[in-house]
């Protein structure tokens, strides 16, 4: 019975994400008919280059741009969901902990260094550079945070460090923008407010698969950060390996987030909202949660594309400002409940 | 049987715990007393493996304990602790049911939802199954972990006895609910296979409860035996540093007063 409404709510969520998707490809600065929409990508499944204008926007811009923004929302909203059962509360998040501006750090280093070094530029070289940062910046976050003698860095020591952790790396992500020459260097607004409108078929292959694997990866160990939800103590009592859950779960975290940042810049909040209000519809169950996190991550991200490509047609707004104006209500209306505050 | 074997552990260079040897047989309710800072928390981490022992082994069943995986142990060794907060939204069953997480793969079997609902019953929470943890009372939620604990040992483990420590449980509990408490105690350590040991601070509960007696004193064990043995004026002078007034219960066992 409980399982059966579990799996409803898993349909009904993928079925709003269809829909979200389909609008977010129909709607934009160039409106697609739904028969031009079919069109064309049945000319993409067919290997074929559409031959009008508007059917090359569809497939290269628009098709990709969708799909993207499907995966990095997937992947914002388990590595949201990963970090709040990993440190056993609901105000962690990706962005906040630094993981994203670490990221963005590591892959704007490698944009300007690695044309000046002459790197080579291979398929991995980017998320690689942007697992790097994130790691650093995340490590650095909980190395400072945790304070002496109590193991559990204390949410206000997190939320601080992840402040100062954040302006460190988001000032050298602007003094990289500012030293760089034009073409190799991104902009700072690219890194600081995210955008999806560099996406390519190469970014959305390489942010698919990550995502898919990281999420699948995180289902193995659900069980485990269940337990690991009601204290370390009491999960290792349960048989669970805390140390290694611990590193395995931030590793996962940290690449499917970072190689998303990689390509689209910081987003925040998006992994505060996702788990959160999957969280009133269904509790807190991490086999429910992840699954969940990813369909609705990725329908969440959708819409606020879709507005941020609507809002000021013709002209765009950054995502992260979008995800912002959303978010930081809903950070604030958890802060303020006495339950989350340790 | 469960055995310590000149066990010590230290932080930095003090001993907390030091030169303890003490076997606790099935069948009986064991319990540890001693003041603050005697060593009887890290006594029960040492035991039930949380931390390894400095000096010394610990032995179930004849073996050492360190050799054992993580999922057999926790097959057959379940802890309950102070106090457990969680700041999600986990129903009752849910928190139950992790008890069986170690016998179970990804899905709970027919058995492991039997085995929740049998000790949901047990401990009179079934009503409140689906209930979210967090909005529990304090002793509702020691109820609910108590009903989680048992359920991870709650069938007998073949070729093996079962351990269940209790570390303070009884921190959180009105007195009523503390005497409900013990008397359920009481009840799983008639199953017999079970090894019970329990850290309280009530020395007249522990005096009604116990079977046996465990008296540490700065991380050594003081005195050992049954509560008459070991409740004597000196132990306590020794351990506590208060003078009692030994007399006899209502129902026979020792009591102890302080002036």
């Amino acid at each position: 019975m409980k399982a059966s409404r579990t799996t409803g709510l898993l349909l009904a969520l993928t079925a709003l994400m269809i829909a979200t998707v389909l609008a977010s490809i129909r709607f934009g600065a160039i409106d697609f008919p739904l028969h031009q929409m079919w069109s064309s990508t049945r000319a993409v499944l067919a290997g074929r280059t559409p031959d009008t204008l508007d059917g090359r926007i569809f497939t290269e811009l628009r098709l990709p741009r969708a799909i993207l923004c499907v995966f990095v929302g997937a992947s914002l909203g388990v590595g949201g969901t990963l970090m709040q059962a990993l440190f056993r509360n609901p105000i962690v998040e990706p962005g906040l902990v630094g993981t994203s501006s670490g990221a963005a750090f590591g892959a704007s280093l490698y944009f300007v260094l690695g044309t000046v070094l002459h790197v080579e530029q291979a398929a991995w070289t980017l998320p690689a550079a942007a697992c790097a940062g994130g790691i650093l910046s995340t490590w650095m976050v909980f190395a400072l945070a945790e304070s002496g003698g109590d193991r559990r860095a204390s949410i206000v020591m997190l939320l601080l460090t992840g402040l100062a952790v954040n302006a460190l790396f988001l000032s050298g992500i602007g003094f990289l923008s500012y030293i760089a020459r034009d073409p190799q260097a991104r902009s700072i607004v690219f890194w600081n407010l995210g955008t999806l409108s560099g996406a390519t078929w190469r970014s959305v292959a390489i942010v698919g698969a990550v995502t898919t694997l990281g999420t699948l990866a995180s289902l193995v160990y659900a069980k485990q950060l269940n337990a690991l939800m009601i204290g370390e103590e009491e999960a290792t009592y349960l048989g669970v390996n805390v140390r290694r859950l611990k590193w395995i779960v931030l590793a996962i975290n940290v690449a499917i987030v970072a190689v998303a940042t990689a390509f689209t810049g910081v987003i925040s909040f998006v992994g505060l909202i996702v788990p959160h209000i999957l969280r009133m519809l269904r509790g807190a169950d991490n086999r429910f949660l992840i699954i969940a996190s990813a369909i609705f991550g990725g329908t969440l991200l959708s819409l606020a594309d879709l507005i941020a490509r609507v809002a000021l047609r013709p002209a765009e707004l950054p995502i992260g400002i979008v995800t912002s104006v959303v978010g930081v209500p809903v950070f604030l209306s958890l802060l303020r409940r006495r339950q989350y505050v340790f | 049987m469960v055995q310590a074997q000149n066990i010590g552990f230290k932080v930095g260079d003090r001993y907390l715990v030091s030169g303890v040897n003490a076997t606790f047989a099935p069948g009986q309710l064991h319990l540890i007393i001693g003041a603050n800072g005697a060593g009887k928390s890290t006594l029960v981490k040492l035991l039930s493996r949380l931390l390894t022992p400095a000096d010394g082994r610990v032995l179930y069943d004849e073996q050492d304990v360190a050799r054992a995986t993580e999922r057999d142990l926790a097959r057959r060794r379940a802890v309950l602790s102070q106090a457990i907060e969680v700041a999600f939204p986990l129903s009752v069953r849910e928190v139950v049911m992790m008890g069986r997480y170690p016998h179970f793969g990804t899905r709970p079997t027919v058995h492991d939802v039997e085995i929740v609902n049998e000790v949901m019953r047990f401990f009179e929470v079934t009503g409140m199954a689906e209930r979210s943890y967090p909005t529990l009372s304090g002793g509702e939620k020691q109820r609910v972990n108590f009903a989680r604990v048992l359920a991870q040992v709650w069938r007998p483990v073949a070729g093996h006895h079962r351990v269940l420590f209790l570390d303070e449980p009884l921190t959180f509990l009105d007195i009523r609910h503390q005497i409900d408490f013990m008397k359920k105690v009481r009840e799983t350590v008639r199953a017999g296979d079970m090894v019970v040991i329990g850290v309280v601070h009530d020395l007249n509960l522990a005096a009604r409860f116990a079977d046996r007696l465990l008296l540490l004193s700065e991380g050594r064990v003081l005195a050992e035996g049954t509560s008459a043995d070991v409740l004597t004026p000196m132990n306590i002078r020794a351990a506590f540093g208060i003078e009692p007034i030994v007399t006899t219960a209502p129902g026979g066992g020792t009591h102890l007063i302080f002036d």
